[in-house]
């Protein structure tokens, strides 16, 4: 085995991040490491990179005991990563960064010439060059340093189709020279594809090593999910009751009409009341610019948002709020105040107005703050500071906000990432109750099964369009997925049928 | 931070901790108690009702321009005008008495509202970082005030009004001082204002997270602007209860206060960072400084030795908090 | 849309402008400086070699403390107690060379700066050993090293052999140029050029940048922040004794002045207070400018007064000006790294 850890652990303060990480890459393997967001698949990278100590549990290299107290050690024993965030100071140029680790020109640029970066301005300041370009630039640098395990933090992520091919083909190269890849992706596919064995993580701790050859996606996910997955995938109750709701009033809630904005090209549709409208798309095909446009967190370049048939122009999100529009972010630590109460954050919207600026009716405050969280089931034994909550429930907090506040449209922008699966099940449970009485509901998700579960019809979205239009009973995965690669409409409604 | 929490550590030492956390005034009433114990020890006798109303009195100025830079603090700001603002605010009512109490008062606390403004117009829409703008605009009230005080110089030297002296050093039913009245008067309506006010909700908001703070629809700016020029405000009304202490007013009369007003904060358990503290705690760390100042005095501590055990004790206090509290930033 | 990604802007392009653009700060304080300095001969015809030489003792100490604080400033940090470990060094000097030789001088010159930095690694060091923030230690310590310049010498006093004064009112080839540029140029060419072509200079950037992303290229981020706040120190004793230099005598309350003025420096010399970004040269020229302005004032008549005010007024002037161009680029539409939807 070139690389084995054993329990190893890491708390942030009281949180835990990772309880027993286990992992064993053998050498000339493609390796895996799964799990939903919170699982603890980042903190294991940081652990092995040195980035981070761990707090129990040893790590060995060629059956040998190593300790890494910083990344530069690591990277000496030959463990060299990418992270998902990038890690080239901003200030500096990349020739700078480059001299930081001690990379020598010789040593990179055969590197460069196969990620196809001979191009770039290496005297550029990090901080001016595009994101996908510092990836690979980071890739580039980790192979300079030859590593015997080169670990890729979901560095796909951010990468357009193109780039990330580059990606797996140095990958691949580097399995065919004996060496050692650890993985790091939410996309099943492209693990299916690449990797020879997959670890999978839940709430910190791993639960299962699956071969990719002889297993299925089915195990993985279950593994992912754990034991009352499987219950709820089946339980389709929800939909029964759907289909009654939706027969009742349908007015347009909000529509767009041909929408420009960063990569969104001409958008145009209809989000009725009483309904729960998907969006699908791969990453960075424009859902994100949509949501900014809707949520007035940005102006839009051209196009119009009619809200109840009346045009609107939102400078701020307070104008969109004002209109009923509000927005639940993927990322919580965007949307939270971290030191403060579960109840302040709830709260937070009630003050916006100048005229709320006295003081508060602590009664009818409590009141409605209590009945959001009845509603979300949220746990509050940690609620006097919103950080120190789980993922799952920090996520609750976000929507509890909105339900306390009011709105007419619920905008959700991947709400349901790296939460499990009790939490994912309340939180569409809830949006259904919402459309159900009249409120509409704009669903951005990027676990597509999910889909049929909690949606009324589908948008697919691919290089800033809407591609396909497909109702609940014809949004399977496998339309989705083919019309999210741009496959067209007619592909995909041949899968569908 | 990027993990989410997976679990709680339990145990009695966490929940110990999490309680300081949130509740770090009772560690500061700790250190108060015993700097006074202390002073009862070294000088038997001295506590007395006449000593609490002259530490009091005396820690009234400092208590009360915490209050404003408590608000700054817990916007992730920091004002280093209220030191400039306190003496011109102290010196404008000196010299413009002879027109009149009233017009004094108002014109001195308008000194703060408008060096508040100008300073909350840079930090809300400028986007200055507030440490370059309130050393600006610090800069531009001292060098205002020196031009000033050479052009009504020939009105005679200033003198104290009487309303500005009697809420200073005046003593209500023989004992009970003024400035202390006023001073919880305003620690009270800060205090509530904090807590139980839409606006005091957003002072914490925009120091935890302004792009929360956004999405929520919160004009942020405007929640900037009103605490700085709240700052400016109580800062003119500190230098107002200083003179009114001191009866005499001169151009550095406040310059001593500029350190202890973030000094009573941050021991006060305000994050630098924003978003967390109180005033609760400003006011304990604005007493503690004070009784420490007496407790040298009455030792006979040298005026240098004072400075440096001043100095080191205000760290000191500063490790223990972090340490007790964890890193909440 | 991925040919655009990877190659960034166009390849060859024009590296003049880029040059230009990242320093246009800096031009930009020089221009000022030459702005002020024509202004200055324009009212004052026979400006000479004293004036020069005058202009070059008043500015030692600030452009000093300027660059002490650039130092800290660069690094991610900040320093408040540079004028008060500036005071400890002017009055340990004062008192120690009263009464002997020039080369006693020097040796306690030496002793004096090792002080410092010691003085300045003893900062740094409390604020990574506390995790108590940096602003709030080293205020805290200004208080200290303020009692501390008290006990040395509680009131102005003791004194410097003339030679040792000379070392920047003296000039050794012209009058147009005093030692004390000299002095200033070789201390910081002593600093700042090792540093500036060494890892060491590197890693100092890189921790102001971005820590984390710095410690991931290897940069050890602590030690790191110890030294630029012991180099702060030396700096700052350097100014202690260019005070001695310029008075003579040895104050304990001179040097409380220059940690703001000296932040107001740096922040004129294009230093961002928020680390990473800056140069040496254009906080020592906006030390010159700020010396320069108020004695304009005598010379032009108006109230020399006015010269804080006008510190002031530039100053804030300068970074809206500065936070004014983002402003206007934000009409255009964000990327999505700063909005509230794109993902973790």
């Amino acid at each position: 085995m070139l690389l084995e850890t054993r329990g190893l652990s890491k708390n942030y303060g009281a949180v835990v991040a990772l309880s027993s990480g286990d992992l064993s890459v053998q050498a000339g393997e493609i390796h895996a490491l799964m799990g939903a967001n919170g699982a603890g698949k980042s903190t294991l990278v940081k652990l092995l990179t040195g980035d981070v100590t761990p707090n129990a549990g040893v790590i060995l290299l060629d059956g040998r005991e190593v300790r890494f107290p910083s990344p530069a050690s690591a990277r000496k024993a030959g463990l060299a990563s990418v992270y998902q965030d990038v890690s080239l100071v901003p200030l500096l140029t990349i020739v700078q960064n480059l001299r930081l680790t001690g990379t020598t020109m010789e040593a990179i640029r055969p590197w460069l010439e196969e990620l196809e970066l001979e191009d770039v301005d290496l005297t550029e300041l990090a901080r001016d060059l595009p994101t996908p370009t510092l990836h690979l630039l980071d890739l580039a640098q980790a192979l300079a340093s030859m590593p015997r395990v080169l670990i890729l933090d979901e560095v796909t992520a951010t990468l357009p189709a193109d780039l990330s091919e580059r990606v797996f083909r140095v990958a691949r190269r580097w399995r065919s020279e004996g060496r050692s890849v650890v993985v790091i992706s939410h996309r099943m596919t492209e693990v299916k594809a690449l990797c020879d064995r997959a670890t999978v993580l839940r709430d910190g701790a791993t639960v299962g090593v699956v071969d990719l050859e002889s297993s299925g996606q089915e195990e993985i996910v279950s593994l992912m999910l754990g034991p009352e997955a499987a219950s709820v995938v089946v339980s389709e109750g929800s939909v029964a009751d759907r289909e009654k709701v939706s027969k009742v009033d349908r007015r347009p809630a909000v529509e767009v009409r041909g929408l420009r904005s960063g990569i969104l090209q001409d958008v145009s549709f209809t989000l009725q009341r009483g309904e729960v409208l998907g969006i699908v798309a791969l990453e960075g095909q424009g859902q994100a610019d949509l949501f900014e446009c809707l949520s007035g967190n940005r102006r839009p370049a051209a196009g119009e948002i009619l809200v109840e048939g009346k045009a609107r122009r939102f400078r701020h999100p307070h104008d969109a709020i004002g209109a009923g529009l509000v927005l639940v972010p993927a990322d919580r630590a965007l949307a939270l105040l971290r030191q403060r109460s579960v109840l302040e954050n709830i709260a937070l919207p009630m003050v916006n107005r100048l005229r709320n600026w006295g003081l508060i009716n602590s009664g009818s405050e409590r009141r409605r703050v209590k009945s959001a969280i009845d509603r979300l089931e949220i746990d509050t034994r940690a609620q006097s500071r919103v950080m120190r909550l789980s993922g799952g429930n920090q996520q609750k907090v976000t929507i509890a906000r909105w339900l306390a506040t009011g709105f007419m449209t619920l905008l959700c922008f991947d709400p349901t990432r790296g939460i499990d699966i009790r939490t994912k099940e309340q939180i569409y449970k809830v949006l259904r109750e919402l459309a159900a009485s009249g409120s509409a509901v704009l669903l951005f998700t990027s676990e597509m099964p999910e889909i049929q579960l909690a949606c009324d019809r589908a948008l697919v979205m691919y290089g800033g369009r809407v591609v396909a239009e497909l109702s609940a009973h014809d949004a399977t995965e496998a339309a989705l997925l083919r019309a999210a690669h741009g496959l067209g409409r007619a592909a995909a409604a041949e899968a569908a049928s | 931070m990027s993990t989410q929490a997976v679990g709680m550590r339990g145990g009695r030492w966490a929940a110990f901790q999490r309680q300081l956390q949130d509740r770090p005034s009772l560690v500061l009433v700790g250190v108060l108690l015993f700097l006074v114990l202390l002073i009862g020890i070294a000088r038997p006798g001295t506590i007395g009702g006449t000593w609490v109303a002259n530490t009091i009195l005396f820690a009234a100025p400092l208590g009360i321009v915490a209050a404003g830079q408590t608000l700054v603090m817990l916007t992730a700001g920091i004002d280093l005008s209220v030191a400039a603002v306190m003496t011109a605010a102290a010196y404008v009512a000196a010299s413009q008495s002879y027109f009149g109490s009233i017009r004094a008062v108002i014109l001195a606390l308008a000194v703060g509202l408008v060096v508040g403004l100008l300073n909350g117009l840079g930090v809300a829409i400028f986007r200055v970082q507030p440490l370059i703008m309130t050393l600006g605009t610090g800069l531009v009230i001292s060098g205002s005030l020196l031009v000033y005080s050479l052009q009504v110089s020939h009105q005679g030297p200033p003198a104290v009004p009487d309303i500005v002296r009697y809420v200073g050093s005046g003593k209500l039913l023989g004992s009970i001082p003024v400035s202390a009245l006023l001073w919880g008067a305003i620690a009270v309506i800060v205090i509530i204002g904090l807590r139980q006010t839409g606006f005091g909700r957003l002072v914490y908001a925009v120091g935890d997270n302004p792009t929360a703070v956004r999405l929520a629809g919160v004009r942020g700016w405007l929640v900037l602007l009103v605490t700085y020029v709240l700052c400016g405000f109580f800062s003119a009304v500190a230098g107002l209860v200083l003179v009114g202490a001191i009866n005499a007013a001169d151009l550095s009369l406040g310059d001593v206060y500029l350190l202890p007003s973030v000094a009573a904060v941050v021991i006060g358990g305000t994050s630098i960072y924003g978003g967390n503290g109180g005033y609760a705690g400003s006011l304990v760390g604005a007493l503690i400084l004070s009784v420490l100042s007496s407790l040298f005095t009455l030792l006979d501590a040298p005026d240098p030795l004072k400075q440096i055990l001043y100095g080191a004790i205000v760290v000191l206090l500063a490790a223990v908090y972090v340490r007790t509290a964890g890193d909440t930033g | 849309m991925s040919a655009a990604a990877t190659a960034g802007r166009p390849p060859g392009g024009p590296r003049f402008g880029r040059l230009l653009r990242r320093n246009a700060w800096t031009l930009g304080t020089y221009a000022l400086f030459v702005a002020v300095m024509i202004f200055t001969i324009s009212i004052h015809p026979d400006y000479g070699p004293f004036e020069v030489q005058s202009l070059v003792v008043g500015a030692l100490p600030l452009a000093f403390a300027a660059v002490a604080q650039t130092c800290v400033v660069l690094g991610g940090g900040i320093d408040l107690s540079i004028g008060a470990m500036m005071a400890v060094a002017n009055v340990l000097a004062a008192r120690y060379m009263l009464g002997h030789d020039f080369q006693t001088a020097l040796l306690i010159s030496v002793a004096v700066l090792f002080g410092g930095t010691l003085a300045g690694a003893l900062n740094g060091l409390i604020a990574l050993r506390t995790k108590v923030p940096d602003i709030v230690v080293t205020l805290a310590m200004s208080f200290v090293w303020g009692g501390v310049a008290l006990l040395i010498l509680p009131k102005p006093g003791g004194g410097a052999p003339d030679k040792f004064g000379e070392l920047a009112s003296g000039s050794l080839f012209t009058p147009w140029i005093p030692n004390g540029i000299l002095l200033l140029v070789g201390v910081v060419a002593l600093v700042w050029i090792p540093l500036r072509f060494r890892g060491l200079g590197l890693a100092l950037y890189a921790i102001g940048s971005d820590r984390t992303a710095a410690f991931r290229r290897g940069v050890r981020v602590g030690p790191t922040r110890v030294f630029s706040d012991a180099l702060g120190g030396f700096l700052a004793a350097c100014g202690g004794l260019a005070l001695l230099m310029s008075t003579g005598i040895g104050s304990p309350l001179a040097g409380t002045i220059y940690t703001l003025s000296g932040v107001s420096a740096i922040v004129l010399g294009g230093v961002s207070l928020a680390g990473g970004r800056g140069g040496v040269t254009g906080p020592i020229v906006a030390a010159f400018v700020l010396t320069l302005v108020p004695a304009d004032l005598i010379l032009s008549g108006t109230d020399p007064n006015l010269g804080q005010v006008i510190q002031g007024v530039l100053i804030v002037l300068v970074v809206m000006a500065g936070g004014l161009a983002p402003l206007l680029r934000r009409r255009a539409p964000r990327t999505t790294d700063e909005t509230g939807v794109a993902a973790a």
